[in-house]
């Protein structure tokens, strides 16, 4: 493999993984948050949180580029073009659906549990972190959704991206420079590394969680 | 730096050669942007670009008026191509440019790209200098792509589509299209540089944005220009132009 793909397989780990943990930080406290607490709107919110599990990532990424580009809000900070800003664009398609997994998980567990933790003395940090470990089936599943959904996405990665080769172009956005010349071979070969390490995470996941299973 | 080009510079593998040079020399990073000169122009004038580089010489000078794209620069100029199958079905090949097209317009299929591009306002023009209605056309396909996603439709469409011979060489290897229609004075396709003004964009990188133009219309870029694909394909994809009068000035 040529020093160039092994930097293309190496930045479309860090800018998925970095993303996806970053969502799981993000999103699994507020899913807990939604499952867990009572409060106005929370219907409603869980509806969004839905819809947002299937918002289209591309668009996602035309809102990202409106707010990063030179002409946007935050055009002074440069980011346009980078591994952060597209970091950030798959964040945001990750979070939905992190905190979507996570409450459902949650609310799958024995309705008195965090009660029951709260009367045998534990404070609400605490308690968040044993009802995760009770949860970590779910919470796992939502890791392994977060970054299955991130790691093959074309559409925000290219319009935040930008594809430039050498810092941002990634798995999925070069498949499809490839295609584009008529490289069939190559981008066959990059495709099926894409699903080798899509399927290497789940299986790591998956080992993991099925292995804790109580 | 932030450059909005077009696919053709991209896609041959021109940009690949030059910029290396340019970074090694200054330091500046050069992120290019390939959109279509349409695209790219647009990029420019909301100030989402440093430099642009087109090929749509009449599309520019609209934004040259405006102000919005200053210090332009001749850079280079290739041709544009009618390539098509092999076995012609048309019979255009060879032929004047506005009869092969009536002839092409008439059978196709003609796969356009329709992306706003430089390119694709080349083909509305030649259209409507032959008197053909676009919508006319038998069997168009417009795929709102670049170009050498655009040749390959073609190929496998087995249709006639309209190209720059940069692209056109650069991806021959993968293709059976050949050349249908060349030659003509209308083909010609004339590639300008300029910086997005930074007196009205204030988020530009002026002083990048000028060494690159500053560069590309250089001695040493210039030549690599003249040069490129020489090697590769027997003959050069484009003709330098930096040093001499401007075909396309009104």
């Amino acid at each position: 493999m040529s020093g160039e793909l092994w930097a293309i397989v190496g930045r479309t780990i860090l800018v998925s993984g970095v993303a996806t943990v970053l969502a799981v930080l993000a999103g699994a406290p507020l899913g807990y948050l939604m499952a867990r607490r009572r409060f106005r709107g929370r219907t409603l919110l869980l509806a969004l949180v839905n819809t947002g599990m299937g918002l289209p990532p591309v668009v996602v990424g035309l809102a990202v580029w409106l707010m990063l580009a030179r002409s946007g809000p935050l055009g002074a900070l440069d980011l346009i073009y980078t591994k952060q800003a597209m970091i950030v664009a798959q964040f945001v398609i990750g979070l939905p659906l992190v905190v979507g997994v996570t409450a459902a998980a949650v609310q799958a567990l024995p309705r008195e549990l965090p009660d029951l933790l709260v009367s045998l003395g534990a404070g609400p940090w605490r308690t968040m972190l044993l009802i995760a470990r009770e949860a970590r089936l779910g919470l796992l599943a939502a890791l392994m959704a977060g970054f299955g959904a991130v790691i093959s996405e074309v559409g925000a990665a290219m319009t935040v991206g930008g594809n430039l080769q050498g810092s941002t172009r990634v798995l999925a956005t070069a498949i499809v420079t490839l295609t584009g010349r008529g490289e069939i071979g190559a981008a066959l070969i990059l495709g099926g590394l894409l699903l080798l390490i899509a399927f290497a995470a789940n299986l790591v996941l998956t080992v993991v969680q099925q292995r804790s299973e109580p | 730096m932030i450059l909005a080009t077009t696919t053709s510079t991209q896609d041959s593998g021109l940009l690949d050669s030059l910029l290396p040079a340019f970074t090694a020399a200054t330091g500046i990073e050069v992120k290019v942007i390939a959109v279509g000169s349409g695209a790219a122009l647009e990029l420019g004038r909301r100030g989402d670009a440093d430099v642009v580089l087109s090929h749509a010489p009449e599309a520019e000078r609209g934004y040259v008026a405006s102000r919005d794209l200053v210090e332009g620069r001749l850079v280079m100029h290739n041709e544009f191509l009618v390539v098509g199958p092999a076995a012609d079905p048309a019979r255009a090949k060879a032929r004047p440019l506005r009869e092969g097209l009536a002839l092409i317009a008439r059978t196709g299929p003609f796969i356009s790209r329709a992306d706003g591009s430089g390119t694709d306002k080349k083909e509305s023009a030649l259209w409507k200098q032959a008197g053909i209605e676009p919508a006319r056309v038998a069997r168009r396909e417009m795929t709102g792509q670049g170009m050498g996603a655009t040749l390959q439709v073609a190929e496998q469409r087995q249709g006639y589509t309209l190209t720059d011979r940069a692209t056109y060489l650069a991806l021959r290897g993968q293709l059976t299209l050949v050349p249908i229609l060349s030659g003509d004075p209308e083909l010609m396709n004339v590639y300008h540089v300029y910086v997005v003004n930074p007196a009205t964009h204030t988020r530009v990188h002026a002083t990048e944005a000028r060494a690159f133009v500053g560069f590309l219309v250089g001695p040493g870029a210039q030549q690599e220009i003249a040069a490129f694909g020489r090697a590769r394909y027997g003959e050069p994809l484009f003709a330098a132009d930096a040093v001499k009068p401007d075909p396309s000035s009104p």
